[in-house]
């Protein structure tokens, strides 16, 4: 697809990014092979180190598209918020394998967790990064679910929802507004993008022309007009699935959707099949995070949800990405090869 | 141990479900996203695909190339020339004042223009371009050409641009072409497409906006791949563009030339018609421009010089001067009067110098007077007196119906702007328009055809044209279109008595070829090529009888713009007529003196198709002759 959108040029996109996967694929079977207990062990860590790297964002990130997300390590550029997708999910594992499961509904066992989440939420939100933001809440959020958390709780937060985007549009232009006036526009734009086609929307309206003009078939690969004359931005990274949708039409588009599914399918039957409440956890939040990956991807660019620049998993051009992606791998594999392996 | 592992069976139950909650919501989602692009992909396919298309295809109108314009022997007057031309993209990537800086060592580029050119580019949208300069030279545009690996962003161009071969000699007929104003929208839809074309020249003035129909040409489209900054990356479709059509004038250019030549030294128009068919050989009007200055876009210096010369240069004074006929009128009421039968030639008046009308004195020309005068000599000395007692007789009405018959008061159909109607006046028009009722004064005034009388110097070539046929003559410009010559219809008899012309022709025969004639000193001497004709001095002055008591100014001691108007019509040859003529010198004095020699050098141009031999000059007038031709001469070669 790469190749696709570079114009036929493989030295460009696709050349890097196959090593990318190669690396990170070998990295990921060897994370697979590594024991449960180890990454057990690790979790803390891998979420303290994430918060850590956060905090540094807020005082030595590089900015880069009217946001401070980046680090640099020499030539090497990361967001921190990646990493932070795993740690979360990692920590609130270990949080509820270690919790005795009599104390899951408790208040106080339920306010533990809500920290855990909001630290690196409220850390990465003001970057500014609503999407990445939303996606790590999310995750906890369904962690605590699955954990077993009583559905009390969760209706308190179905009611606080709408509450918080009333709050959040109150805020508008006020001394204590919520979100930027970037994350504002990201949003006006989402809710309508015809309002402005050539300048914020123009992304959102050739997405769609390009989606829409793909039809049942496509138009063959390295024939869709839109992506192949330069109308759709970011063709090469957050919205290849246009690319996908357009050159090889429905059936593109939702092929690539079932393969999606069917690995989420796979992740939920290990982790049920899982006898390791630390190993089935984290495969439970790492799919959720997969699929958070994806969905929030393809919303955008279908203009169901606003741009919030997401990529698509191991299609999009990008490194961090990439590695974040083959890494959930591995750790899901890691706790199916280990889903024998009971702790207590 | 038993209520551990019952209590862990329910908790994995209850773990599961959750599972199975999270995965089915995960689910359901994702069937959310395929609902989505179901209805954008399939639904609305075909809207979106045409908006794709919309997006992706390009239509560029192609201008179509102008027809070319030529004279009646296929001489080259008006065509479509290499422009070598510099145009500058819009490009984000360039670093224009140092592009500007290497290109102004190439050519010639000051520095108010670049610093405009690049203000103007940077609020051009990305790929569309500006041009630099224009019309360079071979040489200028090599170079340019050579150094562009050094010129990001330039883009030679050769474009084609009208072209005037004859420059000044045919500014005012053919006119010229220029950009579409706001002024000329009205003429257009607007989704003309040729309003989309940039730099799109149309006809400004002249034959050009005359025939623009015809010479402008069918715009062709073609479809083109763009991308999303509008580079084209491929053609799809053309449907080429059709050129205009060629159109062939009646004009021939060699006699436009010499007549330019020959009226040069005055403010002064020229006009000769075809007799055979009417068609307009020669419309010279002078002073004059170069209409190629239009094309490029005239500076404001050279308008400036333009606009406010007294001689008004841009005017084509052969069709849109209005004078007062002056003598040349005569014949008209002569034939008034003639055809009416209110006067028989022989019937002789008493000239005494003046005709006096309710004690008010109306003057002949000649102080003295003509004495006792009939018809002939009327006209052969153009005696005032006999006119206004002419006129007295047969009123405004039969003279004014007359003058129309004869062209006079009528706008010529042609296809030129600024043709004027002239003026016929009547009773009505003067209360009309000066709020005053008609006296039998005026009637006497547009005897002699002055007063309220305006005639263009086309009208009156046309006037002398039905004399010297007995036809309708219709003047013509156009000979052909696109090859195909243009049928006219024939001319149609006039209806005037044979006799009543005769007796005219023969008079205009006297005032050339008589002695006492008043345009005696221009006749010719070789017998197939004698002529017959009629001048005129129309006056623009008031002549007070103070003046007249002490001796009236001469032309030469009044200041320019107070002198009067020198005409002169003919024809030629006198007994097998074929072409026939008009002059207008603005304030040039006696129409004998001035005007008639014109006419007599361009008939007998007209007549030869070359150059005037002295052989056919009166003995008198060949030293004169000699340095006039020979100063022709020299003219016609080094305009060449």
């Amino acid at each position: 697809m790469l190749y696709s959108v570079a114009d036929g040029d493989y030295e460009k996109w696709s050349k890097p990014q196959l090593e990318r996967f190669l690396i990170g694929f070998v990295i990921m079977l060897i994370m697979g092979c590594i024991g449960i207990d180890f990454w057990r062990a690790c979790s803390p860590f891998v979420y303290f180190f994430g918060v850590l790297l956060l905090i540094s964002v807020f005082f030595f990130g590089d900015y880069g598209g009217g946001a401070r997300r980046w680090l640099e390590f020499g030539s090497f550029r990361f967001q921190p918020s990646e990493i932070m997708k795993v740690g979360l999910v990692m920590f609130l594992a270990i949080y509820y394998d270690w919790l005795k499961p009599a104390n899951t509904s408790k208040i106080f066992w339920v306010i533990v967790p809500i920290i855990i989440i909001i630290l690196p939420t409220a850390l990465i939100i003001p970057q500014p990064d609503l999407g990445t933001g939303t996606i790590i809440a999310m995750t906890g959020v369904t962690m605590m679910f699955a954990a077993g958390v009583h559905y009390f709780y969760f209706l308190i937060v179905v009611f606080l929802i709408p509450a918080f985007l009333v709050l959040l549009f109150y805020s508008r232009n006020t001394s204590w507004q919520l979100v930027t006036d970037y994350q504002f526009n990201r949003i006006d734009t989402f809710l309508n993008p015809e309002k402005d086609p050539l300048g914020v929307g123009y992304q959102i309206t050739q997405s769609k022309i390009a989606l829409g003009s793909g039809g049942l078939e496509g138009k063959g690969f390295m024939q869709g007009s839109q992506s192949q004359l330069d109308f759709l931005p970011y063709k090469h990274t957050d919205f290849i699935f246009t690319t996908i949708a357009e050159e090889f039409g429905f059936f593109g588009g939702v092929g690539l959707l079932l393969i999606y599914s069917a690995i989420l399918i796979f992740c939920l039957f290990s982790a049920f099949k899982n006898k390791n409440r630390f190993g089935s956890l984290l495969t439970i939040g790492l799919s959720t995070t997969f699929f958070s990956y994806f969905f929030v991807n393809i919303a955008a660019v279908t203009g169901m949800a606003p741009v919030t620049g997401v990529p698509l998993p191991l299609i999009s051009y990008g490194g961090s990405a990439m590695l974040v992606v083959l890494g959930i791998f591995g750790l899901i594999q890691s706790s199916h090869v280990h889903r024998l392996i009971k702790k207590d | 141990m038993e209520i551990n592992y019952l209590k862990k069976n329910i908790l994995d139950k209850k773990y599961g479900r959750r599972s199975f909650l999270i995965g089915t919501s995960q689910l359901i989602l994702v069937g959310l996203l395929i609902r989505n692009i179901r209805q954008i992909q399939l639904n609305e396919f075909e809207k979106y695909r045409l908006l794709a298309e919309e997006n992706r295809i390009d239509i560029e109108i192609l201008p179509p190339l102008r027809g070319v314009i030529f004279d009646k022997r296929g001489t080259i007057l008006a065509k479509n020339k290499e422009n070598y031309r510099i145009k500058i993209l819009r490009d984000k990537n360039i670093n224009l004042p140092n592009v500007m800086e290497n290109l102004s060592k190439l050519i010639n580029i000051s520095e108010e223009r670049k610093i405009e050119i690049i203000k103007k580019l940077e609020k051009k949208r990305s790929n569309s371009s500006i041009i630099i300069v224009e019309n360079l030279s071979w040489i200028e545009f090599k170079h340019v050409l050579v150094n562009l690996p050094s010129l990001p962003g330039i883009v030679p161009e050769v474009d084609l641009k009208r072209f005037y071969t004859k420059k000044e000699l045919l500014a005012h007929l053919l006119g010229y072409v220029g950009l579409i104003s706001p002024k000329d929208l009205k003429g257009f839809s607007t989704d003309d497409p040729i309003l989309q074309i940039q730099d799109f020249k149309i006809g400004k003035v002249g034959i050009e906006k005359g025939l623009d129909k015809y010479l402008r040409g069918q715009v062709g489209l073609g479809k083109f791949e763009v991308n999303a900054s509008g580079k084209i990356i491929r053609k799809l479709a053309e449907e080429p563009s059709s050129s205009g059509k060629d159109i062939h004038l009646t004009i021939d250019s060699n006699l436009q030339k010499f007549s330019m030549i020959r009226i040069k030294e005055y403010s002064a128009s020229a006009v000769v018609i075809d007799l055979s068919n009417g068609g307009i050989i020669c419309m010279a009007s002078n002073p004059s421009y170069d209409p190629n200055k239009f094309v490029e876009g005239i500076s404001q210096k050279d308008w400036d010089i333009l606009l406010q010369s007294k001689n008004q240069p841009l005017a084509n004074k052969a069709i849109s001067g209005n004078y007062p006929p002056g003598s040349t009128f005569k014949m008209i009421v002569a034939i008034a009067a003639l055809e009416d039968n209110l006067i028989n030639p022989e019937d002789l008046f008493e000239c005494n110098g003046f005709y006096e009308l309710e004690q008010r004195k109306f003057h002949c020309w000649k102080y003295s007077g003509h004495g006792s005068t009939d018809l002939l000599k009327g006209i052969e000395e153009s005696c005032d007196v006999y006119f206004y007692n002419l006129a007295e007789r047969i009123g405004i009405k039969r003279i004014a119906k007359i003058a129309r018959k004869f062209g006079i008061g009528i706008t010529p159909n042609l296809p030129l702007s600024g043709v004027s109607k002239g003026l016929i006046p009547s009773k009505s028009w003067k209360k009309n328009n000066k709020n005053q009722s008609w006296f039998t004064g005026d009637t006497l005034n547009s005897g002699i055809g002055q007063g309220y009388i305006l005639s263009t110097p086309i009208q009156i070539a046309i006037m002398t044209a039905r004399i010297a046929t007995g036809l309708e003559i219709k003047p013509s410009l156009i000979k052909a279109i696109d090859g195909k010559p243009v049928n006219y219809d024939k001319h149609k008899l006039l209806g005037i008595k044979k006799s009543t012309l005769d007796i005219i022709r023969q008079a205009m025969f006297g005032v050339v070829n008589n002695k006492t004639g008043t345009a005696f000193n221009s006749r010719l001497i070789d017998e197939t090529k004698i002529f017959a004709g009629k001048t005129g001095t129309s006056q623009i002055r008031q002549i007070s009888e103070q003046e007249r008591s002490k001796g009236i100014i001469k032309n030469e001691d009044l200041p320019r713009n107070q002198r009067d108007h020198a005409l002169f019509t003919g024809y030629a040859p006198f007994t097998n007529p074929k072409f026939s003529v008009s002059i207008v010198v603005e304030h040039g004095g006696g129409g004998g003196k001035v005007a008639a020699p014109i006419a007599r050098d361009i008939l007998l141009y007209a007549l030869n198709g070359a150059l005037p031999s002295l052989q056919e000059y009166p003995a008198e007038e060949r030293d004169k002759m000699n340095s006039i031709i020979n100063n022709i001469k020299r003219e016609m070669i080094s305009i060449q």
